[in-house]
């Protein structure tokens, strides 16, 4: 017989969009542990609303692949959390459900999209909890509440069961408030999976090693330039000052590409999200539709009154990007700077073992600072270069600026998530 | 040969269902057609939020045989992509396809010619997709109250075959698809008995004019029938002066007719790009690996050279899997000796009282078909005796029933030829002879038809069991004794 555990928190910051009040659990290596999962990936009997009215009173038949191995180690699924509308943002505005407050300071978003999760850990709710990343969105909460997010190697972790936002670009990913949590929770959650073709046989079986003498940092002057805040970067430049204390050394570097960055990422991600959004029409999820309309009127109203903004600009845009004509132009040209920027990478990667650097340009925003949806998508730019070149890269904190938490940010070479996370073991080991 | 100012020119895309076990993402049974809607599903073919397609190796595995059969050149790598559209059918609101990548290109598949002789049809492309579910209205479809989906057919592995614009004719497009489906089931990847497992759109235009798409079409007769209707409305409308438009129409199978598509269903803009949760395809050197069986056109040329078949009925013979196997059973005990009567008597005679009755191949024994050539080899019953004793096997069939042996149909119908029995034909000559006073006097005045009349008057009375040749000698001997 399985156990249970009780699960009724304050949740005064809204960060949950489901709890289970008795959670049941077994035994393994999480045994007992109260994980909170993002409500973009699926539970079976748990409702999964990607935080959207266009999925609301969903509830899915089946568990994520993730979801299976958290419970073959006897973790706790205790409840869904908020996040951004299909996880499009950074700071868990776009909600169809309300914002998530951060609990450092209430009056600012804890970031996003994963805002809930990454806000349930670092209010002490649970101990760890699953996010994911498309473009920043594990990473950007951790740094704005002031925990630690890994964002895996692209096909580390299976995505079956996550309700896709941009395939080629997202991964599932660990939040915790230590280092070793979140690579605990790695561990359980990594490994093949038939059923992601993407996926690769390349399981996490990693104990944090904080000796990092003799490591080579990469220092992208891109990552301390124009846009990032100088009072972040001098926080973060303090932060890679400890890890050369501990024996690393630094060595100054460029990524050219990234001028591209933030606009071929925006292309992949807008192009396949009006694809994968494509099935929400009312028929099987969300708000039925009047059946006194022609099918494609009623998915026409159903769609504009169910999407929020956000998600429907991206879904405007992508498809117009796809569309007959534009697909050179767009989608066939961010795949070819997603390229230059591996390429980059690899260079890079061939004289350094990682590479550092702030993982948000500023501190957490206000509640409603980031208006124009352009300003927001600038918010990115230190994230975006990992996801599109699939590389791991993990957020630590490393250090206040106006009393709110900074993220040191470490990216690694393709498939060396253990590196990137013994780096940020040994800063964590050393600050406290 | 320069094409005629007014010459037909047909291509066809060729939707198959791939015979495999199991979906081509995921692992429900693709034998639904017994059980009720949406029985075979689960959340990848139904498309729900996050789950995902891995791709069953055994469809590819025969999308390549396929390929390697029609000569075609497999790519080094293909991929899989998305078309993007709405429609209720389809739960993911876009379609796992190929589009700039294939599996394979080129290829040709010969068919026999209107003006005799085989002829190459090139193919332009094979690619593989997933079938999308199926909608069944609730009465009419424009005004009906509602419509229901089943997801049943969703993610059944299909692959396209798309042929160059190549055939002249309705009736060369009928005999490329027959030839394909042949083909197809020669290397049992492809039943064609299975209700929706093809489905045709053809491109059809008159020389120097535009060109139409008919969608739609569901069945090997229907391509004939939808081409012949479109060669007609085309010409018409170019004898009255009037313009082709380019477009797409649907073929109404009930009525055999085409009729114009809604404007907005030809206005798609697909908005492909490369499926992301599948990596690309390089399997070309699992060729190597696949070993063709004998081809409709091998198992030609052997039925021709082993058995002595004409080219007709070596061409009929083997233009269907299961004719052929039905013939090689039949003649198996001794192929010299039954072979030259076995191929007319089921290329021509069985077939032609199947398709009267509709009925399929799959209901006769092979051993009831030996066993009336056996008799007829024999001379034991006349040709017309012999289409007798087959019309009462497959009514028996036809009817459900176990069907006589045929020795037992020519004991209890008494049809052996009276050879020997020269009473009972003699009596029958003297009787027609006696009724028919008239026909005497005609044969003494040297009228020919008065003997043909009087031969059709035995055969009658003897009920066809008279041998022919024996017949005409007794009565010319029994004229020859009335002094005429």
């Amino acid at each position: 017989m399985a156990d249970e555990i009780s699960f009724s928190p304050d949740d005064k910051y809204n960060a949950f969009l489901a709890t289970c009040k008795r959670a049941p659990h077994g035994n393994g290596k999480l045994a007992g542990v109260a994980v909170a999962v993002k409500d973009n990936i699926t539970t079976k009997g748990i409702e999964t609303t990607c935080a959207s009215k266009i999925l609301k009173g969903y509830v899915p038949p089946y568990d994520a692949h993730v979801i299976g191995l958290l419970k073959a180690e006897g973790a706790a699924v205790v409840g869904k959390t908020n996040m951004d509308e299909f996880g499009m943002g950074t700071t868990t505005e776009n909600s169809a459900f309300g914002p998530t407050l951060n609990p450092c300071d209430t009056r600012r978003v804890p970031g996003g999209s994963s805002g809930g999760s990454a806000a349930a850990v670092a209010a002490g709710m649970v101990r760890m909890a699953l996010g994911s990343d498309t473009g920043g969105s594990i990473r950007c909460p951790a740094s704005f509440c002031g925990i630690v997010g890994l964002k895996p190697s692209y096909g580390r972790v299976s995505r079956y069961g996550l309700i896709a936002y941009s395939n080629s670009l997202e991964q599932i990913g660990p939040l915790g408030k230590t280092v070793t949590d979140v690579s605990a929770l790695m561990g359980v959650i990594a490994g093949h999976d038939r059923h992601d073709s993407t996926s690769l046989d390349k399981p996490y079986n990693h104990t944090p090693n904080a000796d990092i003498k003799g490591l080579k940092i990469g220092i992208p002057q891109e990552y301390f330039g124009k846009g990032v805040d100088p009072n972040v970067a001098d926080v973060v430049k303090k932060g890679i000052g400890r890890l050369e204390e501990l024996g690393a050394t630094t060595v100054p570097c460029s990524i050219p590409s990234m001028e591209y960055a933030l606009a071929a990422y925006y292309v992949t991600c807008t192009c396949e999200a009006s694809s994968n959004l494509a099935r929400f029409d009312g028929v099987r999820y969300g708000p039925a539709p009047d059946t006194k309309k022609s099918w494609h009127d009623a998915y026409q109203e159903v769609r504009s009154a169910a999407f929020g903004t956000e998600v429907r600009r991206r879904i405007m845009l992508g498809t117009f990007a796809l569309s007959s004509g534009y697909y050179g132009k767009y989608y066939a040209k961010a795949q070819v700077a997603r390229e230059n920027i591996k390429a980059d990478f690899n260079r890079i990667f061939a004289d350094v073992d990682v590479i550092a650097g702030p993982t948000m340009p500023t501190i957490a925003f206000r509640l409603k600072e980031k208006s124009d949806p352009l300003s927001m998508y600038l918010a990115d730019i230190l994230t975006v270069p990992a996801n599109l070149a699939g590389i791991p890269a993990i957020s630590v904190p490393c250090g206040k600026s106006e009393g709110m938490p900074v993220g040191l940010q470490i990216m690694g070479r393709m498939f060396e998530d253990e590196r990137v996370v013994d780096v940020a073991y040994a800063y964590e080991q050393a600050v406290n | 040969m320069a094409d005629a100012e007014d010459q037909v020119i047909v291509g066809l895309e060729v939707h198959c269902q791939l015979d495999t076990k199991s979906k081509l993402f995921c692992g429900c049974s693709t034998d639904y057609r017994s059980d009720g809607p949406n029985t075979h599903v689960c959340p990848i073919c139904l498309g729900l939020p996050g789950a995902m397609p891995s791709l069953n190796k055994r469809a590819i595995e025969y999308a390549m045989k396929v390929a390697k059969a029609l000569n075609c050149e497999v790519l080094n790598e293909s991929e899989f992509s998305r078309k993007n559209y709405f429609y209720p059918d389809l739960d993911k609101a876009y379609q796992i396809t190929q589009y700039d990548k294939p599996l394979a290109e080129g290829g040709y598949l010969e068919i026999e010619s209107d003006e005799g002789g085989e002829r190459k049809i090139r193919l332009t492309r094979i690619h593989v997709e997933e079938d999308p579910g199926r909608l069944v209205h609730m009465g009419n479809v424009e005004r009906g109250k509602y419509s229901l989906v089943d997801y049943n057919r969703a993610g059944i592995p299909l692959i396209e075959i798309v042929s160059e614009p190549d055939m002249r004719s309705p009736r060369e497009a009928r005999k490329f698809l027959n030839k394909l489906r042949a083909t197809l089931e020669y290397l049992s990847v492809f039943d064609s008995e299975k209700e929706g497992s093809l489905r045709v759109d053809a491109n059809i235009s008159i020389k120097g004019h535009e060109r139409v798409e008919v969608k739609n079409i569901t069945s090997y007769k229907g391509v004939e029938k939808a081409l012949l209707f479109e060669v007609t409305r085309q010409k018409n409308l170019i004898r009255r002066g009037q313009r082709i438009e380019r477009e797409t129409r649907h073929y109404l199978e009930a009525r055999g007719v085409t009729q114009s598509a809604r404007s907005k269903e030809q206005e798609h803009d697909y908005r492909y790009f490369p499926e992301p949760d599948l990596r690309p395809l390089r399997v070309r050197s699992w060729l190597d690996g696949i070993v063709l069986p004998e081809l409709p056109d091998a198992r030609r040329e052997r039925f021709m050279a082993e058995y002595g078949c004409s080219l007709n009925h070596a061409r009929t013979l083997t233009g269907e899997l299961k004719l052929a196997n039905f013939f090689e059973k039949v003649v198996a005990s001794d192929k010299p000796g039954l072979s030259p009567l076995a191929s007319t008597w089921i290329a021509d005679t069985l077939i032609g009282e199947l398709n009267y009755r509709d009925m399929s191949l799959d209901n006769v024994d092979p051993a009831a078909i030996t066993g009336l050539v056996l008799l007829l080899k024999a001379g034991t019953i006349t040709d017309k005796s012999g289409v007798e004793v087959l019309r009462v096997i497959l009514d028996q069939l036809l009817k459900g029933e176990m069907a006589e042996t045929p020795d037992a149909i020519v004991k209890r119908l008494n049809l052996a030829k009276t050879a020997g029995d020269t009473g009972a034909i003699t009596a029958a000559i003297e009787e027609a002879i006696n009724e028919n006073p008239k026909a005497l006097e005609d044969y003494r005045a040297g009228k020919g038809g008065a003997l043909n009349f009087l031969v059709g008057q035995v055969m009658k009375k003897t009920r066809g069991k008279a041998d022919p040749a024996e017949l005409n000698r007794m009565l010319a001997e029994a004229l020859k004794k009335r002094g005429a």
